[in-house]
């Protein structure tokens, strides 16, 4: 037990703030716009959605912690600050090493093949070209693309959504990390795929030194995690044991 | 974490965090090693610039022909308003003016475009750079990148031409690759101060084309300065061959073209061409850095 007292993350009182240009409410005209140029300084106009208000936890070396809350409550974002992607507000998060976000999607380009998009998706997640090399067949392999036909040299825009997906979700999961972070969206694929990634997920568990996963399935928090937070309108409304949280979580939710 | 007693119960945040060497996430690095970061990910730099290049062209049934013929195109048009129609050719044979011509027109917009690309670079990417860790500087210097592989396919177009018109291969052609590099160094600089401004002010991407084409008229893309202004005071004249877009245009062309002799270079061309380089290459990448933090914002 020792050893799970070591902190790998440290929120403290954390704020995110977004900031939206043009979804002004009320008169949106060229001369409000006008105005709130003239008027800088107060960023009027701007609108700020104040999506995680004053987060404070502490995560261990070797916990799983999921994140729970319904849909717009903040956990996408605040895995975003943790990996340091969203600038905070106020308050502060530390982390040890870097931690990272499962997710590779922005880096692909659509227009390209299968195959430079396993090269750049690598080299963006910060691989070398070797370790790429390397790993190329084993993320080719897996995805599962090249099994109907020689789909890896066609440019991604032919493929279909679930090909796409699970060849993201592919070189997404090649890499190694410290603390990991996995948001929901990557269960995708067939049956059969699905199977293939929650393995890899338990593998990269066993790597990493904390992993956090935010899911609106229940059970795979249950089967994943040893702690959960839940957040409800970006404030943490519970951190506690799995089953403690997801009790209440579902009591809340009318399950 | 009430539940869970623990020797350090009672220290605050930033006490546990230094105990066990936390670093604040999403932090600036230093200059110094920023500048390492960025050397470390000179492979994806390079692959992300190709990949945009590659895929620009992607859909077209012609491919990355492309790559030459929108050049081409462009200097077609030039060539039929300020050559045929306006008369702009003043001071010049037509041996001359259409190498001229063709030469500014690619090299402005090597500059032009790399602004354009630079002011999105930032906000045109927010998906990528809310999802992956990687020194932000990344991406401008990848866009000018690209802007200088497609520059160097309007090469083929310009040798085609300056040959075409009577300018052979000669010694003095080996200078482009100089020039290239310093106006390199000068976009990249560029592009990153506009990647700044342009990630805090998304409108700029709407006002650019109207300072870029005001720049392009200013700068004797398409008629010779000192002809032109030869009946204006000559401070007029030297500010705006001094200006940086015109002193890149004319080594160039200077390289380049036979008949267009040093005479045409205002004093001190290639001390004004290293020290724009320099001071916007330097200012600009300090300039980005500084804000490192806080793109993403959005």
């Amino acid at each position: 037990m020792a050893e799970s007292h070591v902190p790998t993350v440290v929120a403290d009182e954390l704020h995110i703030v977004y900031r939206v240009n043009g979804a002004k409410t009320g008169k949106g005209s060229a001369t409000s716009a006008l105005s709130r140029i003239l008027r800088r300084g107060e960023e009027r106009g701007v609108r700020k959605v104040h999506a995680v208000k004053g987060v404070s936890f502490i995560a261990y070396r070797g916990e799983a912690i999921g994140l729970i809350g319904s849909n717009g409550s903040g956990k996408s974002t605040l895995l975003r600050a943790i990996a340091g992607l969203l600038p905070a507000e106020k308050g502060k998060v530390y982390t040890d090493g870097q931690p990272s976000l499962l997710g590779v999607n922005a880096a692909l380009m659509n227009d390209l093949t299968g195959e430079r998009n396993v090269i750049l998706g690598g080299l963006a997640m910060g691989m070398s070209r070797e370790q790429i090399k390397e790993r190329y067949q084993g993320i080719v392999d897996f995805s599962g693309i090249n099994e109907k036909g020689d789909f890896i040299t066609l440019p991604m825009r032919t493929y279909s959504s679930g090909m796409a997906a699970r060849l993201r979700f592919s070189i997404a999961a090649a890499k190694d990390h410290d603390v990991l972070m996995i948001d929901e969206a990557l269960a995708t694929g067939d049956r059969k795929f699905q199977k293939r990634s929650e393995a890899r997920i338990r593998e990269l568990r066993k790597e990493a030194g904390t992993v956090f996963l935010v899911s609106h399935n229940n059970k795979s928090i249950r089967d994943t995690c040893d702690r959960v937070l839940w957040l409800e309108r970006g404030e943490l409304r519970m951190d506690g044991p799995t089953e403690e949280v997801l009790k209440e979580y579902e009591k809340f939710t009318g399950k | 974490m009430s539940d869970r007693p623990s020797p350090d119960e009672g220290l605050s945040a930033a006490e546990l965090a230094a105990k066990y060497g936390l670093a604040v996430s999403g932090a600036r690095p230093g200059l110094g090693s920023y500048v390492r970061q960025l050397w470390g990910r000179r492979h994806f730099i390079l692959a992300f610039s190709q990949a945009k290049l590659t895929a620009q062209y992607s859909q077209a049934k012609l491919g990355q022909l492309w790559q030459v013929a929108t050049p081409l195109l462009n200097a077609l048009v030039y060539f039929l308003i300020f050559g045929l129609i306006l008369n702009a050719d003043r001071g010049f044979t037509r041996e001359v003016y259409i190498p001229f011509l063709v030469t500014g027109v690619f090299v402005f917009t090597f500059t032009q475009s790399s602004v354009m690309a630079g002011v999105r670079a930032i906000s045109g990417n927010l998906g990528l750079v809310r999802a992956l860790h990687f020194p932000r500087a990344s991406l401008p210097i990848s866009f000018s990148l690209q802007q200088l592989q497609q520059l160097l396919f309007s090469m083929i177009v310009l040798f085609a031409v300056a040959i075409g018109f009577g300018s052979y291969p000669r010694l003095s052609w080996v200078l482009i690759v100089p020039v290239l590099a310093l106006q390199f160094l000068f976009n990249t600089g560029l592009a990153m101060i506009f990647a700044r401004m342009g990630a805090k002010t998304p409108d700029l991407a709407q006002l650019m084309p109207f300072v870029m084409r005001t720049w392009m008229y200013a700068s004797g893309v398409m008629f010779s300065i000192p002809v032109m202004l030869a009946d204006h005071p000559k401070w007029i004249a030297d500010i705006l061959q001094w200006n940086p877009a015109a002193i890149y245009m004319d080594l160039m062309r200077f390289a380049l073209i036979d008949g267009y002799g040093s005479e045409n270079l205002p004093p001190h061309v290639w001390a004004v061409a290293a020290g724009w380089a320099a001071l916007v290459a330097l200012g600009g990448f300090v300039y980005f850095w500084k804000a490192e933090e806080r793109y993403g914002r959005g």
